[in-house]
């Protein structure tokens, strides 16, 4: 029972991998070059309702690559990928959807009893 | 009739003796991750009372280049974060995407050390193992640097008109006062950095005391490196916290 995968037995050092570097290289440039985009975006975009999506799309990709690759989900058990990607992510849409338009009624209401 | 006595005895006992791997994670990778789920949840709750928090203030509606804080309306984040240090110019979030790449590097200093510690490279791993504490050191140094700009404030500062007619001169921002904008927008900053800088400052530490056990082979005795591992998965959490912060603060 255990302890059966990885060759973390033998305590001999390996040789490096030079394509597994060049992987790690590879999406830390993704990584780089997606928050570079969303920097000039911010600054050459009108600001409204298609930036904001765009920021949320990029930040999401960006999230794929740091929970997929650095964090090796993307290796993981199809249960495990479940449980720690879809659940949240149920949750979380739900609260930040709940929170943003209460927000909208709060400050129609302090707009509606204060006046502008 | 006698169910039980089909199970392997010595199975069993291993089972319950925390050989187990459900989901094929080891025990403390699995409590690793839902750890993590449980504090993705906490900043979960307080970005979402940023968001509800901007859309409870007025939105400023002039001319970009006009803009001028006010405590009526709830700020651009492009506009208040424009410092860099040693350089009197005007360079809107630059700053903010230095920490953003350095926090990056970190974490792509830290998967290596993870990759070192699958081939029992002692060596390799205190190297990135170093890099990564260096890179946390460096962000932590910029968010002070931040801070302080933050809340020492501009020599312009900013005059309120209170309801009651007093009229006060104020400069930066604290808890209670705010320069820049409407007071939440300080409270939720110090919050916000505050409490994803606390993970940054508990994961150099952290870093350090794995570091230690590496540099004195506590690893090499137990003849796994997957500490690396565990410790990896804290700070790659605190790196894509990082990006919702940048994106969700400062960018949107």
């Amino acid at each position: 029972m255990g302890h059966t995968h990885h060759a973390a037995h033998t305590s001999e050092v390996q040789p490096r991998n030079p394509a597994k570097v060049k992987h790690l290289l590879t999406v830390t440039l993704y990584l780089a070059v997606l928050t570079g985009v969303e920097f000039v975006l911010a600054f050459t975009m009108p600001r409204g309702h298609l930036l904001t999506l765009l920021f949320v799309l990029l930040t999401f990709v960006k999230t794929f690559y740091i929970v997929g690759e650095f964090m090796h989900l993307n290796y993981e058990v199809r249960m495990l990928k479940l449980a720690i990607i879809v659940l949240p992510i149920i949750l979380i849409s739900w609260l930040v959807l709940a929170l943003l338009m209460e927000g909208h009624f709060v400050r129609e209401a302090i707009v509606f009893i204060f006046g502008k | 009739m006698a169910t039980a006595a089909i199970i392997d005895e010595n199975e069993n006992k291993a089972l319950w003796g925390g050989d187990a791997e459900p989901m094929k994670a080891s025990y403390g990778k699995l409590m690793m991750w839902f750890f993590l789920l449980s504090d993705a949840l906490t900043f979960t709750g307080l970005l979402s009372t940023y968001g509800f928090a901007r859309f409870s203030h007025d939105a400023y509606t002039g001319a970009l280049a006009s803009f001028k804080t006010s405590v009526a309306y709830w700020p651009i984040p492009e506009k208040i974060f424009t410092h860099i240090p040693f350089f009197h110019i005007d360079a809107p979030l630059v700053f903010v995407g230095l920490m953003t790449f350095i926090l990056i590097l970190s974490s792509v200093t830290m998967v290596l050390a993870v990759e070192a510690g699958h081939r029992n490279d002692k060596n390799d791993v205190q190297k990135w193992m170093l890099w990564t504490i260096l890179g946390g050191m460096a962000f932590l140094g910029c968010q002070a640097w931040e801070w302080t700009i933050f809340i020492t404030g501009t020599p312009e500062g900013l005059i309120v008109n209170d309801p009651d007619g007093t009229v006060r001169h104020i400069f930066g921002a604290n808890l209670i006062q705010n320069e820049y904008g409407p007071r939440l927008f300080a409270d939720l900053f110090f919050f916000i950095t505050g409490f994803h800088g606390t993970h940054v400052l508990s994961g150099v530490v952290i870093n350090i005391i794995v570091f230690y056990n590496v540099a004195f082979g506590t690893y090499q005795r137990l003849g796994s490196y997957e500490m690396i591992e565990k410790v990896g998965l804290y700070w790659h959490f605190i790196d894509l916290v990082w990006v919702f912060v940048f994106t969700f603060f400062y960018l949107v």
